[in-house]
């Protein structure tokens, strides 16, 4: 019963697919003969690559609503691979890469790209942008040039554009006049918000205007096209021809280091786009389903090596048509699949309108895509993280200019944990705890589950807490400790966010504690935290909790203060700090006239080398009325909590099961037990439980000795205020 | 079993500025544990030592301390390891070094050592004092492992001894037991529930060796049982630091080589970073 009504659920899924699938076509036909050409292969390699990834992917896959073709990221790989290698060769290497990314997804390595940290990435993306970008603004502006390497054609843009206004061939002029309205249809097309506009996706628009131009010039004008056929989309081959022409991956060098190094860095490449994709994608999902990322990466290889077979590129997860994809209601792999098929169907029908295309029409689609990877607000992103940051994106960032991508990805990693060493100005907390099991975690008596971290967590063991974390299901509350770790680094804090996005918006939650003694390098909330060399430093910039605890000051009409007091004179007089010292109280919600308070609390018990530091949030009420001093404790915690002061538990009569489930204690017996009737015992029998100290005016309430989350802080204001109205209504 | 557990408790003497602090630590176990403590001192025998030694004992005398002092010199990994058999020292305390700055503990190499080859049990104390502080909570390892149901009698006898109001046994469940590995939400969902089996599986394992404990010595104990994910060894020792707890008591590891050494697992990992005082059980 279930199978048939999934099999009813995917076939009424089809006409939206269908018509996704058409979108996505548009905009995927542009893409890939843009990207091929940039790539130095012919443009039908693109589209090529674009219909195997489309078929197999859609079949083997373990995404949903993803798309698959060429990369951009791919470029700058490919072009050094074509350059060096030729041709014939760099398709045997794209068959090797396949295979490669065959075994790493078998191997579970797909999530490679965990490992690396987001600032090198995010360099490495940066300079691929910049290749593209750099080699194709010249053919955009109509002056096609040769140079060494890819820095070479970034020097060469200011002299392109002077000579852009000096050109004297008018055809070159054309070209570069097409080449510019076309970067202008780029870069406003998202600024009109036109629903009809918006159905055709921006880079289609620029194929339909230059291929209606040209039909204007010829059936309306009827002069020759005014643009230097120097300039036009080179004939694309049938597909029959495409199928007797195929080209003969040539493995004879398969043994040369450049041969060796083109298919790592075409694997590890095509794994950290696809991977980056996968992830973002996912979290644009309407229907919150989680990719299975090892899946992928083996039709994803599997793909690419028939790919290379076919005269195609490596088969990677493209971005802006998956999201495309999604926008159009895409909602499983049929749209991936009919987006290839749309393609075939283009080349079938339409392969000899696409050399009416303009070149400097098409790069401009890839220039627009480069900018974007390497966009100046890219950098004022990072800069905004840390100053740190931008060291280690900018080394990557000229390292993969310079040297190459594989060079690159090693600097960004290399100057992360300099980096790393330096700020913490000790490289044994790495090299001693890199191979512990640093992360510990159980499930609490109500259901949270309690991860506690230890040491240092970074870039360099995520994946331990990662595997942690992804074995929780989503709709979980997870408290993640940091309070005995030494260093949290920016990768981590930014996958962490990922992380809470992904379960909240599966109506789980998750809060991270213990990062207020540790100091933030800037504002930015994925910001790199270190331990404070004198604890109790309080530094300006304000935790998440922090920042959360000031939204719920405000919705409960609290102040809320963060700075640190030393005096606690009225938390003294009670007994549960008779054994204890307090060193502090920080994160102040109080109330303005009625004196009661929610803080966060530093006390030790003992001193010197007994000494130990605890913390925890707790909730000062005062009352209007005088009470009885007591104090009520779960069974069981009462040694824990009053070592000295041993006393006799009082029992309540009639009560037999409050009794026996709480250790009342306090010195008049009497009073007590007629403070709390049968009112005030059904309150706290059908409560949570806390520990409730009242010291005859006013009252403590906490349970944990440890800071409490945001979520658990409002369950406790909540608690104190009922509390205290019950009290005083007596 | 009313009878001792341990007959006699060692701990080695050497003239540091924790002398007394040590001593008195192990006094106050023996007398808790009703067993005569033996001092083993590397090195010749003099006055001057007997009677500082003699001295902070004297303070003890009053308790009925039954006390004996061993002088043997030589390689102190070998005097402390043949006095434990000359003796038949059933419990021997040792020390454990605080890492700068952070309050971090491990022990020295030659503590380290004499824990891995001794015969007997051993407790490692991480900052002895002249005060007594209160053991309230323990935490016992549930390991699947025969040598488990021993070391769970002996913490629950060794909290009776001490009056802790609380003990806690940890399950630790590998990862690994798991079979499903987690790609997306089908397997995520198959996991939950292996994870869930396991360990309601691991709660009845602990629950029946909760039983042969003698009720003499739980009654007055509150008992929890809870299954924590992690590095076998390892994390236990992690949950003691989060929960605070004031002992830890472990199995006594395998023989260990040279490679367990290399690539630390169980035990090693506790020995180089102390969560809290730790009693090894062999």
């Amino acid at each position: 019963m279930k199978q048939k009504n999934n099999i009813v659920r995917t076939i009424a899924s089809i006409p939206r697919n269908l018509f996704s699938g058409l979108v996505v076509s548009l905009i995927a036909l542009p893409l890939s003969l843009g990207l091929a050409m940039a790539c130095d292969a012919p443009p039908i390699a693109g589209v090529i690559t674009s219909i195997v990834g489309g078929v197999l992917v859609a079949i083997f896959g373990g995404s949903f609503v993803t798309i698959s073709g060429p990369g951009k990221g791919l470029v700058g790989v490919v072009l050094v691979a074509v350059s060096t290698l030729g041709l014939t060769s760099t398709y045997a290497a794209i068959i090797c890469s396949g295979l490669l990314l065959l075994v790493l997804g078998f191997l579970r390595l797909g999530k490679l790209a965990d490992y690396f940290p987001s600032s090198a990435i995010q360099g490495v993306l940066a300079a691929i942008g910049l290749i593209i970008l750099g080699k194709q603004f010249h053919i955009m502006l109509g002056n096609k040039i040769l140079r060494d390497n890819t820095v070479d054609y970034l020097i060469a843009i200011p002299e392109t554009i002077i000579t852009a206004f000096q050109l004297s061939d008018t055809g070159q002029r054309n070209a570069a006049i097409v080449g510019v309205l076309s970067l202008a249809i780029m870069v406003f097309y998202s600024k009109i918000r036109n629903k009809y506009l918006q159905l055709i996706p921006a880079p289609m628009w620029v194929v339909i205007c230059s291929v209606g131009f040209s039909y204007y010039c010829e059936f309306i004008l009827k002069i020759p096209n005014p643009i230097s056929p120097k300039y036009m989309m080179p004939s694309i081959p049938s597909l029959s021809e495409v199928i007797n022409t195929l080209p003969e991956p040539n493995f004879e060098k398969i043994y040369t280091l450049e041969f060796i190094g083109s298919v790592v860095a075409l694997a590890l490449i095509a794994s950290i786009e696809s991977l980056l994709s996968i992830k973002a994608v996912d979290k644009l999902d309407p229907k919150k389903r989680r990719s299975n990322v090892n899946k992928d990466i083996k039709a994803l290889g599997l793909s690419t090596v028939v790919s290379g077979f076919l005269g195609g590129l490596n088969v990677v997860t493209v971005i802006a048509p998956s999201s495309v994809n999604i926008s159009n209601g895409g909602s499983n792999r049929f749209g991936n699949f009919f987006h290839a098929s749309f393609l075939v169907l283009f080349i079938l029908l339409f392969s000899t309108e696409l050399p009416r295309i303009p070149l400097s029409a098409l790069m401009a689609i890839l220039v627009y895509t480069g900018y974007k990877l390497a966009a100046p607000e890219m950098i004022k992103r990072v800069f905004l993280i840390g100053k740190e940051q931008i060291i280690i994106f900018l080394s990557t960032l000229f390292v993969t200019l310079k040297v190459g991508l594989i060079s690159g990805i090693l600097a960004g990693l290399l100057a992360t944990f300099l980096i790393h060493i330096f700020i913490n100005k000790s490289i044994a907390l790495f090299i001693k705890n890199i191979i512990k099991p640093n992360i510990l975690m159980y499930k609490e008596e109500n259901g949270n589950y309690f991860i506690s971290v230890k040491h240092f967590c970074s870039f360099l063991n995520f994946n331990n807490l990662k595997n942690k974390l992804s074995v929780i299901p989503e709709q979980n509350d997870v408290i993640i400790d940091f309070s005995m770790c030494e260093f949290v680094d920016h990768s981590v804090m930014e996958n962490l966010n990922d992380y809470q996005e992904l379960f909240h918006k599966k109506g789980g939650n998750i809060e991270i504690i213990g990062m207020d003694m540790l100091d933030a390098k800037s504002e930015h909330p994925f910001a790199l935290r270190r331990l404070l060399p004198i604890p109790g430093l309080m530094n300006n910039s304000k935790t998440k909790r922090q920042k959360d605890l000031e939204l719920v000051a405000l919705s409960f009409n609290l102040n809320y203060k963060p700075e640190r007091q030393t005096s606690a004179s009225h938390l003294e007089n009670f007994m549960f700090f008779k054994t204890k010292k307090i060193e502090y109280t920080y994160n102040h919600l109080s109330h303005e006239n009625s004196g009661s308070s929610l803080f966060d609390i530093t006390f030790s018990e003992g001193e010197f080398i007994a000494k130990e530091v605890v913390r925890s949030t707790m909730l000062y009420v005062k009352l209007r009325k005088k009470i009885p001093q007591f104090a009520l404790i779960k069974e069981g915690l009462l040694e824990r909590f009053y070592a000295l002061t041993r006393q006799k538990d009082i029992n309540i009569p009639n009560q037999n099961d409050f009794s026996k489930r709480f250790y009342l204690n306090g010195e008049k017996q009497k009073e007590i037990q007629f403070f709390f009737n049968a009112d005030i015992v059904r309150f706290f029998e059908s409560n949570a439980y806390y520990h409730v100290e009242s010291n005859g005016e006013a009252l403590i309430i906490f349970n944990k000795e440890r800071v409490a989350s945001v979520k658990e802080t409002k369950l406790l204001l909540d608690f104190g205020s009922r509390l205290k109205a019950k009290i005083e209504e007596q | 079993m009313s009878t001792t557990q341990f007959k006699r408790i060692g701990i080695g003497v050497a003239f540091s500025p924790n002398l007394k602090a040590n001593i008195y630590e192990a006094a106050r176990l023996a007398l808790f544990m009703k067993s005569e403590l033996v001092l083993i001192h590397v090195g010749e025998e003099d006055d001057k030592k007997k009677a500082i030694i003699g001295e902070h004992l004297s303070a003890l005398k009053k308790d009925q301390l039954i006390s004996k002092v061993v002088f043997l010199p030589g390689n102190p990994v070998e005097v402390i390891l043949l006095s434990i058999q000359n003796n038949a020292i059933d419990l021997m305390v040792l020390g454990a070094l605080k890492q700068e700055s952070f309050f971090k503990y491990y022990l020295g190499s030659i503590a380290r050592e004499i824990t891995r080859k001794a015969t007997c049990s051993v407790l490692l104390l991480i900052n002895p004092s002249v005060e007594r502080v209160p053991c309230n909570h323990i935490v016992v390892n549930g390991l699947k492992d025969p040598k488990t149901q021993d070391t769970i009698r002996l913490a629950f006898y060794v909290s009776h001894k001490l009056k802790a109001s609380k003990i806690t046994v940890v399950e630790e469940v590998a990862q690994e037991e798991v079979n499903v590995k987690v790609d997306d939400d089908k397997t995520l969902r198959q996991s939950t529930i292996i994870r869930e089996r396991l360990m309601h599986r691991e709660k009845q394992r602990v629950n029946k060796l909760l039983q042969e404990v003698p009720l003499e010595h739980s009654k007055d104990i509150t008992i929890k049982s809870q299954p924590i994910f992690g590095k076998r060894g390892y994390s236990i020792g992690h949950y003691a630091q989060v929960v605070r707890a004031d002992l830890l008591v472990m199995n006594a590891p395998p023989k260990t080589s040279f490679w367990d050494r290399l690539f630390p697992h169980d035990i090693e990992h506790i020995l180089g970073e102390l969560p809290t005082d730790v009693l090894i059980i062999r």
